[in-house]
């Protein structure tokens, strides 16, 4: 029964879908894996604690923490704020695009936020929605519904595919720690030089994809402060 | 003093400096369990918190693994581990009072700094890169040291003192928490189930209907195996572990592929997986509940399209670019 050693990653999923305490999941689902796979007690101690000790690069972002922290007590996130508020009278596409470049750009310093709740709940999607109510005097619920889905995107977009770009990311360091701990030896500055492209692609295809958003509302309710209500249903 | 001397004086400070690479690591890991101990040193001081002991235990047990990681045995630090799962499975480990400034405050400070707020972290990233790319340091001391030279001139540029710095130090440590360690912990359970045999377990189970030496159907393979894991666990950091030891070296990096290209690639794949799965809900329920949207899976489908997309072009991608 080879298949018993699956056991681990049916206990993570699990452990996860209940919201079970990660870390103590994490450490069941190896200490499990290690016992039918025939490993020992002590030696499932050793490695993992061997493995933990020797993957201690992965978490060597936390050494950049104080100076974020200080950079955020002086003022790091309200001027970030200041800087997406002055970007008025931008149509809701060209807004959506303009936030996920700041987004991937953040990413790429390492500033640390929430954009969930710290951008996208008080500034992005307030300011979307206001752009098109602007343009169009009118909009349905279901592209408001639309516009709320596409600010949370491109937070998520933003964020997910450029956050690998910074050097120090916990992402990065997984990568390169993975590997080597696979025997292969890799600069974590490579693996973010690497993940370069993927965030320019993201980032181009979301504005195509915002860009056609624009064009389908200005067909659907015309132009500039035009209150026909065609293609409704 | 002619050229050549002068080069070959470089390059046997060049040899120097890369023999000591891991000596400076360790030194950059002493620091990180130094600060870890100064938040446990805090939380006992603090008179209410909720779970003073474990929390200050959970901090002190980490702290010791980082400081002293490479003189404790392997089997103490695996026990030390199973320490702290134990505490945070008790709900020992908890977040007490940190002190940091209000809103107002860092108005007014945004308003007197202006955009010179960021020169801190863009150095970080900068000379990072500087050290990896131009001495023989490479990118991991580049990292530590990067983060040392940025905090300095943070202080001095906002004529911060050693006691804010600590405080803010602390502060971050706490709020980052117990889930800052999950992707290392994560590492650690790759090699785990490497050496239990699970990867083997699965490149058994691809083979199946994955024809080796096909690099095309092994970036595929690897790629949709990322982001399907990914959907399934909520979590590329736990997938990556598991599909790059079971698909991607036997499918894909054993085939040629460069390790740090195909590696890259397959962790965003995994992200394509996350704007999916309504597995990962702080990405995906929880803005749609912030948003007050009616449906709760409206995100998920906006971002589905998207998604699919990304999956085509990292297929692509990993094929024409990592081989």
């Amino acid at each position: 029964m080879e298949w018993i050693r699956l056991i681990g990653i049916v206990i993570i999923v699990i452990g996860f879908v209940l919201k079970l305490d990660t870390i103590a999941v994490v450490l069941i689902a190896a200490l499990v894996t290690g016992l039918v796979s025939g490993i020992s007690f002590m030696e499932i101690l050793a490695i993992l604690g061997e493995a933990f000790v020797n993957n201690r690069l992965v978490t060597l972002f936390f050494l950049t923490l104080p100076m974020i922290g200080l950079s955020e007590h002086f003022g790091l996130k309200s001027q970030a704020t200041n800087l997406i508020k002055k970007m008025k009278s931008l149509t809701s596409g060209r807004m959506l695009t303009l936030y996920q470049f700041i987004r991937e750009l953040a990413a790429f310093f390492s500033i640390r936020v929430q954009g969930q709740t710290q951008f996208v709940r008080p500034i992005v999607d307030p300011m979307v929605q206001a752009a098109s109510k602007l343009k169009y005097d009118h909009v349905e619920e279901e592209d408001v519904e639309i516009l709320k889905a596409k600010s949370a995107a491109s937070e998520n977009i933003g964020n997910f595919f450029a956050q690998n770009t910074f050097i120090a990311s916990s992402g990065t360091l997984l990568i390169a720690g993975t590997m080597e701990s696979l025997g292969y030896d890799i600069s974590p500055v490579a693996v973010a030089q690497a993940s370069i492209p993927i965030a320019l692609i993201a980032l181009a295809l979301a504005a195509t994809n915002n860009y056609l958003l624009d064009k389908r509302l200005d067909r659907k309710y015309g132009k500039r402060n035009h209150s026909k209500k065609e293609g409704s249903k | 003093m002619n050229l050549d001397s002068v080069k070959e004086f470089l390059s046997e400070v060049s040899a120097f400096l890369q023999l000591h690479i891991p000596e400076f690591l360790e030194f950059f890991f002493v620091l990180v369990g130094l600060q870890l101990l100064y938040t446990a040193y805090r939380v006992l001081r603090q008179k209410d918190h909720p779970a003073k002991i474990g929390t200050a235990l959970f901090w002190i047990f980490l702290g010791i693994l980082f400081a002293g990681g490479k003189v404790v045995p392997a089997e103490v630090s695996g026990i030390i581990l199973f320490g702290i799962g134990i505490l945070t499975l008790l709900k020992q480990v908890k977040l007490g009072k940190v002190e940091s400034n209000t809103a107002e405050e860092q108005e007014k400070y945004a308003s007197k700094y202006g955009n010179k707020i960021f020169i801190p972290a863009i150095l970080l990233a900068f000379t990072a890169v500087a050290i990896a790319q131009f001495t023989p340091l490479g990118g991991q001391v580049g990292i530590g040291a990067a983060a040392v030279i940025s905090l300095m001139v943070a202080m001095i540029l906002f004529k911060a003192s050693p006691k804010l710095m600590l405080s803010q130090s602390d502060r971050m440590v706490q709020q980052v928490g117990s889930v800052g360690i999950l992707p290392q912990l994560l590492a650690a359970l790759g090699v785990l189930f490497t050496a239990a045999g699970v990867g083997d377990v699965i490149s058994d189970l691809i083979s199946g209907f994955v024809p080796e030496g096909n690099q095309l159907i092994g970036v595929i393979a690897y790629v949709l195996g990322m982001v399907i894991f990914t959907m399934i666990m909520g979590n590329a950091f736990a997938a990556f572990t598991v599909i790059t030891a079971g698909i991607g070296i036997p499918f894909v990096i054993a085939q040629g592929a460069d390790p740090v290209i195909a590696g890259a690639l397959a962790m965003t794949a995994g992200f394509s997986g996350t704007l999916m799965t309504p597995m990962a809900a702080n990405f995906n329920a929880l803005p749609a509940a912030l948003l007050e949207m009616k449906n709760p899976n409206g995100v998920i489908k906006a971002q589905t399209p998207m998604a699919l997309i990304l999956i085509v072009i990292h297929i692509a991608l990993m094929y024409f670019w990592a081989f």
